[in-house]
């Protein structure tokens, strides 16, 4: 397990303390042992409320006005619609069984879910939970992504190890791109111009040119000291104004740092065990990042890449959304 | 308080259609056009036939031939649990579905020939038959002899024989071939796994109750070197020599029950049982009938596995879910060594671009091949005797797993999935 020095904590606790209120945001994390979304204040990391959703909560996404947050809970084969509000499960979408990972579109209209066990991709009205289409993709798809522009979503397969990008003007497949074992999450660049995929057991990062849906590049990992099985980059997220790319690595207990211009590794965070997906706070000065294994979340630091403090959440903790602001206000 | 369910107003619940979502799957796969929207997914009716259909010229064909004998598989223990007669060839047609799934995306497409013989039936004059008809990826469900005498056909030579049912350590060691890859662990591996584990909680004596059949003796021998390899002892090798008896019996457990005290008494002290009966004709009786309050481990009880009916981690529930919808019963073992061996060459296939025996064997050799089958990890094989290197459930009796080995603290300098079976060093195989 990993333990930050207590210099590091009270420089943390510093750090926090002179954060300034303007910056205030509220953290949800799902946790999915527990079937509960721990939700924190960004200010003080203190608990604000703890909500039961329905079971095995994994991917948590908030709307583009931040007014629901979505909660696919695989076990309950159902989307719970959390208002960041009240803090109250408001309604459900029927979302079809075993939804893990999904992506709304910029007006927040139309949601994308990953359906893993039916290996379909299921594209629905936020408003109504009316099914407009569903997309058959490979086995067990999992990561999903809308382009910026709104042309494209990405989705990943997990046994089919592939990338499926689907028109969301047509809802039809127009390319599928063979990326390394077990695919897991996929990231847009913010100008839309690379897709970047995440291979979980071939242990790389595949970079997508959407111009000729080839891949450009594939990032791989070295640690000295841990075997390359244990290097399983899972979550991936844009921080520094897209500059860096921060990657959780699993079973290696690190976030991997990447220089998104290079397309290279530059460090890597010692974290809790087992992360698989974080956040940017909202002013994207920190990230946050679930321990599975630990029940904690580590808080890193994105100016000096360093975990600054780590935070008790709920158990096998798995997803974190981040909210600017706090409920009701 | 009522479930949230059931507090809210329900919204229209989409029909769950996932047949008719297959089946506008596989029509689409027989035009060659891209999948689409499903919205006209009820419109085709059956599957199956679908999938018949010869694949478009354009896409890179592979065939598979399951190649099988109708073995007397060892009757279970319990006279109420039911007798499996399509082990094995349920995992392969799995994964012929999910490997066109994934093929039709890529331009590969996959086919897979049932070569199953009878019990009498002439295997070898099968297998001839297919290499005449120009196939060459064979999955083998057979046992070591019939293994054998297949993959030393001179046509045979440029095959690629996956085995899919013999944990016969022989056939990595002294009768090892460069046609054949071994997708099911060994008795050495299986062996190895549950020592490091029994070593880890510190239970290093064994006392050994077993039969004499060649996969027992095979497997009394692994568990020996597992003990010499680990710090281990087997305390006594006990055979156990009463001839199995009619497994529907009234009040049958209560003379069981006397005959199992007997059978563990006399043994010098030791920390768990390990029983090896791979006839399946006795071993449960061990579990809470011994002398001494002493766990089973070995062919019942902790049993080493590729699967296990309790596994769900690392996606595994895919699997668990996929079985039953094809098999009308939930997944064995061979099942996933099945679908495993047609999974190694389809993914080698597509992720080569290759389809002819020497591109798919050099890429499963490569270093690039890197297999995703829910264990957590790449699985790869083992140049030095073409063993799929894994990790190993120990499951069988528990409705949850117990462990997956290898353990922490058994440490190797590549992989370490190589401390289970016979190492580089260790190894007996000549190619």
């Amino acid at each position: 397990m990993t333990r930050i020095s207590l210099a590091t904590t009270c420089a943390a606790a510093l750090f926090l303390a002179a954060a300034p209120m303007s910056h205030a945001e509220t953290i949800f994390v799902s946790n999915e042992k527990d079937n509960t979304i721990t939700i924190l204040d960004g200010d003080t990391m203190e608990l604000i409320k703890t909500v039961k959703t329905a079971r095995r909560p994994r991917g948590i996404i908030l709307s583009p006005d931040f007014k629901e947050l979505f909660v696919a809970a695989g076990d309950g084969n159902i989307i719970d619609v959390i208002d960041t509000n009240t803090l109250e499960i408001t309604r459900q979408l029927e979302s079809g069984p075993d939804p893990e990972l999904m992506d709304v579109d910029p007006d927040g209209k139309i949601i994308y879910i990953a359906n893993e066990d039916d290996s379909i991709v299921t594209i629905m009205e936020v408003a109504n939970g009316e099914v407009l289409a569903q997309v058959p993709v490979g086995v067990e798809p999992e990561g999903m992504a809308v382009s910026p522009g709104d042309k494209y979503t990405a989705a990943t397969s997990e046994s089919t190890s592939m990338a499926h990008i689907i028109d969301n003007k047509t809802r039809k497949l127009i390319a599928n791109v063979l990326v390394d074992s077990r695919p897991r999450e996929a990231k847009w660049t913010k100008d839309g111009s690379e897709l970047w995929v995440s291979s979980e057991i071939g242990g790389t990062i595949s970079v997508i040119d959407p111009k000729t849906w080839k891949i450009t590049k594939k990032i791989g990992f070295e640690v000295p000291g841990l075997r390359p099985e244990q290097l399983q980059p899972v979550g991936m997220d844009f921080v520094n104004d897209g500059k860096l790319m921060l990657v959780p690595l699993g079973p290696a207990n690190r976030v991997a740092v990447i220089d998104t211009d290079k397309k290279e590794v530059v460090d890597y965070i010692l974290v809790g065990q087992r992360p698989w997906h974080g956040e940017p706070s909202a002013d994207g000065k920190k990230y946050y990042v679930a321990n599975g294994l630990t029940n904690d979340m580590t808080i890193i630091d994105v100016d000096s890449l360093k975990a600054v403090k780590s935070v008790p959440v709920g158990r096998l903790p798995w997803g974190v959304a981040v909210m600017p602001g706090k409920p009701g206000a | 308080m009522l479930p949230l369910r059931e507090r809210l107003p329900h919204l229209p619940r989409v029909p769950w259609f996932g047949m008719a979502i297959a089946a506008f799957f596989f029509v689409s796969l027989a035009s060659g056009s891209v999948p689409a929207g499903a919205e006209d997914a009820a419109t085709s009716d059956d599957a199956s036939t679908a999938s018949a259909a010869p694949p478009a010229d354009d896409k890179k064909l592979l065939r598979v031939v399951y190649l099988g004998k109708e073995y007397e598989e060892p009757l279970p223990l319990s006279y109420s649990e039911e007798i499996i007669t399509d082990k094995g060839i349920q995992g392969a047609r799995l994964m012929l579905k999910e490997a066109n799934q994934a093929g039709n995306f890529v331009g590969h497409a996959f086919e897979l020939e049932e070569a199953i013989v009878p019990e009498d039936g002439d295997v070898v004059a099968k297998a001839k038959e297919q290499l005449a008809a120009g196939n060459r990826f064979f999955l083998a469900d057979l046992e070591p002899d019939d293994l054998l005498a297949v993959s030393d056909l001179p046509e045979a030579k440029d095959a690629l024989i996956m085995n899919i049912r013999s944990s016969a350590t022989k056939l990595r060691q002294e009768e090892c071939r460069q046609n054949v890859f071994h997708i099911i662990p060994d008795y050495a591996m299986r062996a190895d796994a549950i020592a490091q584990y029994l070593i880890w909680k510190k239970w290093p004596r064994w006392y050994m109750v077993r039969r004499d059949t060649a996969e027992d003796q095979d497997y009394a021998a692994q568990v020996k070197r597992s003990a010499a390899r680990f710090g281990g002892k087997v305390v006594e090798d006990h055979l156990y020599d009463l001839p199995p008896g009619a497994r529907n019996l009234d009040s049958g457990h209560q003379q069981i029950q006397q005959q199992m005290a007997q059978e563990t008494e006399r043994s010098p002290d030791h920390d768990v049982v390990w029983a090896i009966n791979s006839d399946d004709d006795f071993g449960d009786y061990l579990m809470y009938r011994t002398t001494r309050a002493r766990p089973v481990v070995g062919t019942q009880g902790l049993q080493a596995t590729a699967w296990d009916k309790s596994y769900t981690e690392s996606g595994g529930m895919h699997f668990q879910n996929a079985i039953p919808k094809l098999a009308k019963r939930k997944p064995v073992e061979r099942d996933y060594t099945a679908w495993l061996g047609f999974r190694s060459l389809s993914d080698a296939a597509m992720k080569s671009g290759k389809v002819d025996p020497k591109g798919v064997k050099s890429y499963m050799l490569s270093d690039e091949f890197k297999l995703e089958a829910f264990k957590g990890q790449a699985l790869s094989f083992r140049g030095w005797d073409h063993q799929m290197r894994q990790p190993i459930i120990l499951g069988g009796g528990t409705r949850v797993p117990v462990t997956t080995s290898p353990q922490e603290g058994f440490l190797h300098p590549t992989n370490l999935t190589d401390t289970l079976g016979f190492d580089k060093p260790e190894t007996k195989c000549k190619f």
